[in-house]
């Protein structure tokens, strides 16, 4: 047992070492950063002091040495932009994020499931067809398309939305968010809805599949036979079963959706990590793009290996070779 | 915490703000570009100085085409040809009431040459051009001297904010600033509140120097995309957007809803040409580098300025606003040439003139451009190629982001040493800004020949050299009489502009976007300031 | 026994495809933007990277306007001058090759390590299976993002992200698939008559693996184009002189609000035909070669 975690973790360690370094090192050969913050006055001798400030000139794996030494105390580097530690920048932005993220699976949910059954208990209806083809098409559908044709149409023609940022915020319970303010929600609305297709269409395909599967299983038949009212089955003992594939499968999209988040924020400029992201991409803040990196790689391979422990421990089988069978 | 703590005396003047029971009026500016600080020594981006520029204030403030006019001083003159004296502004206050005096110069001086650690891109150059040294004289008078006659001291002023001796000392660049702390100016509004990505706050400072300020608190929203931008407008999220899309203009303009406000900007958009004996990227028709580089004569620089359709670039591109241009700063700049009209389309008289020059048959050249720099960049790159193919050069098109872009430019290899670099385009479109509103420094970057030493060709990218420039650019740089530095100035643009040192397209024209109602003082230098936007009936 | 008798016979197979009407309407329409796409320089009326061709003074022209020289816009014309209905052609032709070509690739080198994986077992397997997870354990668009900021705009490049972010699919799948075969009785039976363990491989396990990979194929297929879009509009994918149908797309996007919506809803719809069509062709493909997925 002590074995097998020591392995993962050791595992776990050496992911973090291998995709450190690549990050680095990868992010460090792209262009110079120099050209955008200089002005067009900036001689020689002042692109150099730049050069210098900014720490460029020294070599490139010195650089990397002081970075690891830095992110074992938990430092991850001033953003070249702000001056202001990176991770902070990180932290400020991460709960509208996660705020995004968390109303996209909501209404996901909501939305989904009851459309979802509809098409699972009649499958052969024209409005269940409707609701298959409403799923291809969210699927298919790129996010940014459909973000930038909702702007156009309920911002700018209709007027109904506002085109974009976050909305005010309260905080209720020691977090803030916009969750608590109807400008908040206002705000909140068409980013979310923008971003929770990909997985309403998910959704609306697992309910409908469970729904065929679970309708036609044994324990649901016995249940009619039984006479317990159609409505009780349903949202009781079906919803019961199909529930279970859909909370898994969510679970492990959430990270994608937070990646997602990336081009729904910089449409509807949502003040988040993602737009973050786009914005240092853009002018070429390394620590700050390194250090969002880092921390999404650290986030994944905790996760992963919190699920792998988690697994060993709750079955036994898992250890014998050292990898799940 | 999501949002910085408001400043101490924002939020004092917050609280007293309900007991006046008039109606609060709000500004909200849609941007760009997000300020990266509000340290105002920590870069010269434009997004970052626009927002500083409410709150600190410089020596020298610059009219909205980029002149010199007073500001925190009130007068300056020289006294002899290496020292200037500043006269400064008495009465004037910080935001926390304390008063301004020559310390205060004595100590941003101070601070900007020890260097801001961790600061991109400080100003502090501005210093270092004439070695300059100040001095207190006393209460209300500095003195600037430099190594040698030195005509823009006050121009480079007009770069240099003033921060707070009291307050600005010892704290920690950019980050105590962004929380308020340090942000205490002598400017026209109060810092309020930061918080990153979503806006910028400042509300009235009521005891401002220069007057009335019309509006009681202003909030900066970076939306970055254009069409965005233009959408929160629409829909009145936010009262008034900088660089609406081009595109939009014409129906904007006509849209009795909106208002839009426009100045030609102290930018030049160019074709910069390489002059090395030989270039990469022009061959051939056969694929064949050509030797010698046809860039080199000037008559076939001349058929590719010809060549290039300007009207049809402005009105099919930028929306109607572009200058074509063959002057290198635009109207009512120091060192403006009269005479110098922008070359017509002639695409025959081009064809002729390459024949004359020995390439009747035409070549292929690869021209490079940044795609997310100017405004519409990547396109008016695609149109010189349409317009080069037509007259028999065939023209390819490789747009990249600026930071790649200018790497290659300006160093060639980014891993080139300062000093030996070669840059690597054969033709590149790049551009200029006359930031300090005179052409001295424009001369010397873009014109003279390359010098790490001097300075001199610092943004001279084609490595051009013409002697008959470069006498007249080093003379004007030790001129301090401005009618003898005008005429030396003049003379050496026409020479290197008749020559085609490089092949001007336009001076790029800054447009602001707002709700009917609203009435904008545009400006030359792309900045949105709050103070230069009223409410009209 | 082979597999392709299990799931059933070509002409079977075929004839199974053919009763869902939707199913054949997404064939027809995905195999015409094919012909479209491929057949561009051929049915095109302009050659929109030919820039003699395209002059700016007939840019944004709307739907059926003619040129000066007496060329019909189909489809109106772009910022540009391009015509549209040109630019799309050829955008069709970018984004199927970028599509396919990604989706190929990452099919081949998938495939190979999940045939190495399954084969060799042991140490190899954990190992290349534990690089599988992480890769998995990644949002795709990240890592695209990611590579395409350190890498630089280019169709080559792109198609390289692509590749890097779909391999892991078909090597989880197909050694999932090989794995099953493998126990069989008649991969035993081809290891007791001591076939080598290449032939065993390609003719035996490799084989029965095809109809699982044709379905993750199309379906990925769909994927890469959409994401090729999405980072293109990010700016990070194409470069703008090819422009492919997300790129056609984002910098329609300027010209939405002014009112000429053919520049950028028209590349929409033509990208939305695309990947719902091979949705729905994968989505049949499974029904009737029903793999194991």
């Amino acid at each position: 047992m002590t074995e097998f975690i020591l392995k993962r973790v050791l595992q776990a360690l050496l992911v973090l070492i291998v995709m450190t370094m690549l990050v680095f090192f990868g992010v460090n050969v792209v262009g110079n950063p120099v050209y955008i913050f200089a002005s067009s006055e900036c001689d020689q001798a002042c692109l150099n002091k730049i050069i210098v400030d900014l720490g460029l000139d020294r070599p490139i794996w010195e650089q990397y040495l002081t970075f690891v030494g830095n992110m074992l105390q938990g430092d991850l580097g001033n953003s070249f932009t702000h001056g202001v530690p990176a991770l902070h920048l990180i932290f400020e932005r991460l709960p509208a994020t996660l705020e995004l993220a968390f109303a996209a699976l909501v209404i996901a949910l909501v939305v989904g499931l009851p459309l979802g059954m509809v098409a699972g208990l009649r499958p052969e209806a024209w409005y269940s067809k409707g609701i298959m083809g409403f799923s291809m098409i969210g699927f298919s559908l790129p996010v940014f398309w459909i973000g930038l044709i909702m702007i156009l149409v309920f911002s700018v023609q209709l007027g109904w939305m506002p085109a974009i940022g976050r909305g005010d915020t309260a905080v209720v319970l020691g977090i803030e968010s916009s969750f608590f303010t109807l400008d908040g929600l206002h705000h909140l609305l068409m980013p979310a809805f923008t971003l929770s297709l990909i997985m309403m269409a998910m959704v609306i395909r697992l309910t409908r599949a469970g729904m065929r599967e679970v309708l036609f299983a044994d324990y649901i038949k016995f249940a009619r036979a039984n006479g317990i009212r159609e409505r009780r089955i349903l949202s009781v003992h079906v919803m019961k079963n199909i529930l279970i594939p859909i909370v898994t499968v969510l679970g492990m999209e959430f990270g994608g959706v937070i990646a997602f988040a990336v081009v729904v924020e910089s449409i509807f400029s949502w003040p988040g990590v993602g737009k973050m992201l786009i914005d240092a991409i853009g002018v070429l803040d390394r620590p700050l793009i390194v250090a969002y990196l880092v921390f999404v790689v650290f986030m994944f391979v905790i996760l992963n290996l919190a699920v792998d422990i988690l697994y060993s421990v709750l079955d036994p089988r898992v250890r014998l070779d050292g990898r799940p069978s | 915490m999501t949002v910085w703590k408001p400043g101490l005396f924002a939020a004092a003047l917050a609280m007293a703000a309900p007991l006046a029971a008039t109606a609060q009026e709000v500004l909200t500016i849609g941007v760009r570009s997000e300020a990266s600080s509000l340290d105002p020594h920590w870069t010269q981006l434009s997004a970052d100085l626009q927002v500083q520029e409410h709150i600190f204030e410089k020596l020298v403030a610059l009219d909205s085409a980029s002149q010199p006019i007073p500001g925190l001083a009130v007068s300056w003159e020289p006294l002899d040809e290496t020292t200037w004296e500043f006269k400064l502004r008495e009465g004037v206050k910080w935001h926390d009431g304390e008063d301004f005096t020559a310390d205060d110069v004595v100590f941003s001086f101070d601070r900007l040459r020890a260097g801001i650690s961790g600061a991109p891109a400080s100003p502090a150059f501005q210093l270092e051009k004439g070695r300059k040294m100040w001095e207190k004289i006393d209460d209300y008078t500095v003195h600037i001297t430099t190594d040698g006659p030195y005509p823009t001291v006050a121009e480079d002023l007009a770069m240099l904010p003033i921060v707070a001796e009291h307050v600005a000392s010892g704290v920690t660049a950019s980050v105590d600033f962004n929380s308020g702390q340090a942000a205490i100016g002598t400017g026209p509004f109060l810092f309020e509140e930061y918080s990153p990505g979503s806006s910028i706050s400042v509300v009235k400072n009521p005891n401002w120097w220069g007057g009335d300020v019309h509006w009681d608190q202003v909030v900066f929203r970076p939306i970055t995309q254009d069409a965005s931008r233009l959408a929160a407008l629409r829909n009145g999220d936010v009262d008034l957007i900088d660089y609406p899309p081009t595109i939009d203009l014409p129906q904007l303009r006509e849209d009795p809803d909106f208002t839009v406000s426009t100045i030609a900007a102290d930018r030049l958009i160019y074709m910069q040409p390489g002059y090395k004996h030989v270039e990469p990227f022009i061959t051939d028709k056969d694929g064949n580098v050509m030797v010698p580089n046809p860039l080199r004569d000037w008559r076939v620089r001349k058929a590719l300025s010809l060549a290039i359709n300007r009207e049809a670039i402005r009105d099919r591109i930028m929306g109607g606003a572009s200058l074509p241009a063959k002057n290198i700063v635009p109207p009512g700049f120091f060192g403006y040439v009269d005479g110098l009209e922008a070359d017509p389309y002639d695409p025959e008289g081009a064809q002729a003139l390459l024949a004359e020059a020995g390439y009747g048959d035409g070549f292929n050249i690869t021209i490079h451009g940044p795609n997310d720099r100017y405004i519409n960049d990547a396109r008016i790159l695609e149109a010189v190629a349409q317009m080069w193919s037509r007259v028999g050069i065939i023209t390819e098109v490789d747009a990249m982001p600026r930071n790649i872009f200018f790497s290659r430019l300006i160093r060639g290899d980014e891993l080139s040493m300062p000093g030996f670099d070669v840059p690597e385009f054969s033709m590149a479109m790049t551009g200029w800004g006359t930031v300090a509103g005179e052409a001295t420094y424009t001369v010397s970057g873009t014109l003279e020949t390359y010098n790490a030493a001097t300075g001199g060709g610092n943004g001279n990218f084609g490595r051009y050299s013409n002697a008959e420039v470069d006498a007249r650019s080093v003379l004007a740089k030790r001129t301090i009489d401005p009618e003898a530095r005008l005429a030396i100035l003049q003379e050496a643009i026409t020479i290197g502009m008749e020559d085609y040192a490089y092949i001007p397209i336009h001076f790029q024209v800054n447009n602001w976007a707002m709700k009917a109602g609203l009435e904008h003082q545009p400006r030359t230098n792309e900045r949105t300031l709050a103070m230069e936007v009223k409410r009209v009936e | 026994m082979s597999a392709v008798v299990a799931v059933g016979s070509g002409r079977d197979l075929w004839r199974r495809f053919l009763q869902v009407p939707s199913a054949v309407a997404a064939l027809v329409v995905f195999a015409g933007f094919c012909v479209l796409g491929f057949g561009a320089p051929w049915i095109a009326p302009q050659n929109p990277y030919d820039l003699t061709q395209v002059d700016i003074l007939d840019s944004l022209l709307p739907p059926g306007s003619q040129s000066f020289s007496g060329m019909t816009y189909w489809l109106g014309t772009d910022g540009q001058g391009r015509d549209m209905l040109s630019a799309m052609l050829y955008g069709i032709r970018i984004s199927l090759v970028v599509g396919l070509l990604s989706g190929l690739l990452a099919l081949a080198f998938g495939t190979l390590v999940g045939l190495i994986a399954a084969y060799r077992r042991g140490w190899v397997d954990t190992v290349l299976m534990r690089i599988v997870d992480l890769q998995l354990s990644f949002p795709t668009i990240l890592v695209a993002l990611i590579l395409l900021v350190i890498l630089g705009r280019g169709v080559d490049k792109i198609i390289f992200a692509l590749v890097v972010v779909q391999w892991a699919y078909f090597a989880r799948t197909v050694r999932g698939v090989a794995l099953v075969e493998g126990a069989r009785d008649y991969v035993e039976a081809a290891r007791g008559l001591r076939l080598g363990g290449m032939r065993i491989l390609l003719g035996h396990i490799l084989p029965n693996c095809l109809p699982t990979m044709l379905v993750v194929a199309t379906m990925q297929m769909a994927m890469a184009i959409s994401l090729e879009a999405t980072l293109s509009f990010l700016g990070l994918g194409l470069p703008p002189t090819r422009p492919s149908l997300g790129l056609l797309i984002a910098n329609g996007f300027d010209y939405l609000q002014s009112g000429r919506y053919w520049i950028s809803v028209l590349p929409g719809l033509a990208l939305l035909a695309i990947i719902v069509s091979a949705n729905l062709l994968g989505d049949r493909l499974r029904d009737v070669l029903n793999p194991r997925l």
